[in-house]
């Protein structure tokens, strides 16, 4: 299976197709280090197709790191992620099925509501702007600049961007910061409509969001005993630079 | 590809963009040359071309720190990097857009400019494609010191330390060009060897600067 399912892999334009048949994400032993700190080790898990997967852990334990590195924008120190029997080292075809919105929303300040969302339909070749404009109740903003925008607003301009973007696996880092209540819910639908067409998400997340079908993955903050027994793998903290 | 240029070019025009500011800071230095140098029109000439390429020069780098900038701090670059654009032809739009609204402006204002440093009228044409020829390099170079720099506090500093080094070569030939059809010289070797480096720039920088900007996502 794994054999045919990297075949399709390498056969990018049928990332659609790829999609429907395939869906899984598999993560084993995918440890990951940032300034010689160990942020996470040895972590394991698997999401199937149409599953969604809230990450939740005290602050510091790692989720945002997580998701960056599931990603693929830092790379693991060690361990292995499958997206779709695409390895992570593969970055070009792991990427293009991966839609993330972090901490900040990439919006430019000086470009207006429907700019902002119009470049990334466009980057990402999408067409589903007016109906993510209407659903994120962007259209009655839709001539403002941006900077002008409550943290509220930008907030939808930032998720907007996932919904354009049309692709599987959703890595959604505390999505619902400063949404109210009926966006909140309006937005945790869209998950699980996601996720029934067949998609995958990852949301790290404090609050409960009542999704449809939803799997927890609870990441612990190490402390410094743990890390004490993690083997030392930076060559540049071994000591062998003194 | 399309969508970014556009994006770039209306970025860059809005307020706070930075696409007139290269090119007045490029007008202020070279009107200021003749008030330190003195009027006569002797020396202006002869130091003419090399003025206008420092000014080139200097007016591109005040742009080139927030090129990756901005972007970096407001989460866009950790989307491009996702985007189905490869990094290497995000660097060559963007540094492509540097061009266009900085170093093009400054290409089509170095004549008005000539006249206050009394440079021959029949050597315009040689300045315009030297100039026309180097930018791109100059755009380029200063696309993989600005991707560098990206994660550093106060980078502009250091981008003008690491790129204006590398500036030197096509300083050299560029004014060179300028300078040897002042003198009645044939500037066509030394116009050949700039349109070569901002070749070589184009092809190969790109490259460098996504390096450096996925280690800095990294």
């Amino acid at each position: 299976m794994r054999v045919n399912a990297s075949f399709i892999c390498a056969l990018s334009p049928l990332a659609k197709i790829r999609y429907c048949i395939f869906m899984s994400l598999t993560v084993s032993n995918l440890s990951c280090q940032r300034g010689g700190q160990t942020i996470f080790a040895g972590l394991s898990f698997e999401l199937a197709k149409g599953q969604a997967m809230v990450l939740r852990g005290p602050n510091g334990a790692g989720k945002s790191t997580l998701l960056r590195v599931l990603a693929g924008l830092i790379p693991p120190l060690s361990g292995r992620i499958d997206l779709n029997g695409c390895g992570h080292k593969n970055r070009d075809d792991f990427q293009e099925m991966i839609a993330f919105a972090g901490h900040l929303d990439a919006i430019k300040p000086q470009l207006t509501v429907a700019e902002n969302l119009r470049f990334w339909a466009d980057l990402f070749g999408s067409n589903a702007f007016d109906q993510t404009m209407q659903d994120f109740r962007l259209v009655e903003i839709s001539d403002r600049l941006s900077h002008t925008c409550s943290a509220g607003q930008k907030r939808r301009l930032g998720l907007a961007r996932i919904a354009v973007t049309s692709r599987p696996l959703w890595l959604l880092d505390e999505p619902t910061v400063s949404l109210d209540t009926e966006i909140t819910a309006q937005f945790t639908a869209l998950i699980d409509q996601h996720c029934a067409a067949g998609g995958m998400a990852l949301i790290a997340t404090h609050i409960d969001l009542g999704l449809n079908s939803s799997t927890e993955l609870y990441l612990e903050a190490l402390t410094r005993k743990t890390l004490q027994s993690l083997p030392e793998s930076d060559p540049f903290l071994k000591g062998d630079w003194t | 590809m399309k969508a970014l240029l556009i994006r770039e070019l209306r970025l860059a025009l809005r307020s706070g963009g930075g696409a007139g500011l290269g090119l007045a800071f490029f007008l202020i230095v070279v009107i200021l040359v003749p008030f330190g140098v003195g009027p006569d029109p002797k020396i202006l000439a002869q130091i003419a071309p090399g003025t206008l390429w420092i000014g080139a020069l200097l007016a591109c780098l005040l742009s080139l720190d927030r090129l990756f900038q901005t972007d970096s701090e407001d989460g866009t670059l950790d989307i491009l990097a996702l985007s189905p654009l490869p990094l290497e032809m995000l660097v060559a739009v963007k540094a492509f857009a540097h061009w266009l609204t900085t170093g093009l402006p400054l290409v089509i204002a170095a004549p008005v400019l000539a006249i206050t440093l009394s440079l021959p009228t029949e050597t315009y044409i040689w300045l315009i494609a030297s100039l026309a020829l180097g930018t791109p390099a100059l755009s380029f170079i200063g696309a993989a010191g600005a991707a560098i720099t990206v994660g550093v506090r106060r980078g502009g500093l250091l981008l003008s330390l690491l790129v204006l080094p590398l500036y030197i070569p096509t300083l050299i030939f560029g004014a060179k060009a300028a300078a040897l059809a002042s003198g009645g010289g044939d500037p066509m070797p030394a116009l050949m060897l700039v349109a070569g480096l901002s070749l070589f720039t184009v092809a190969l920088t790109p490259f460098a600067a996504a390096a450096a900007l996925r280690s800095h996502l990294g």
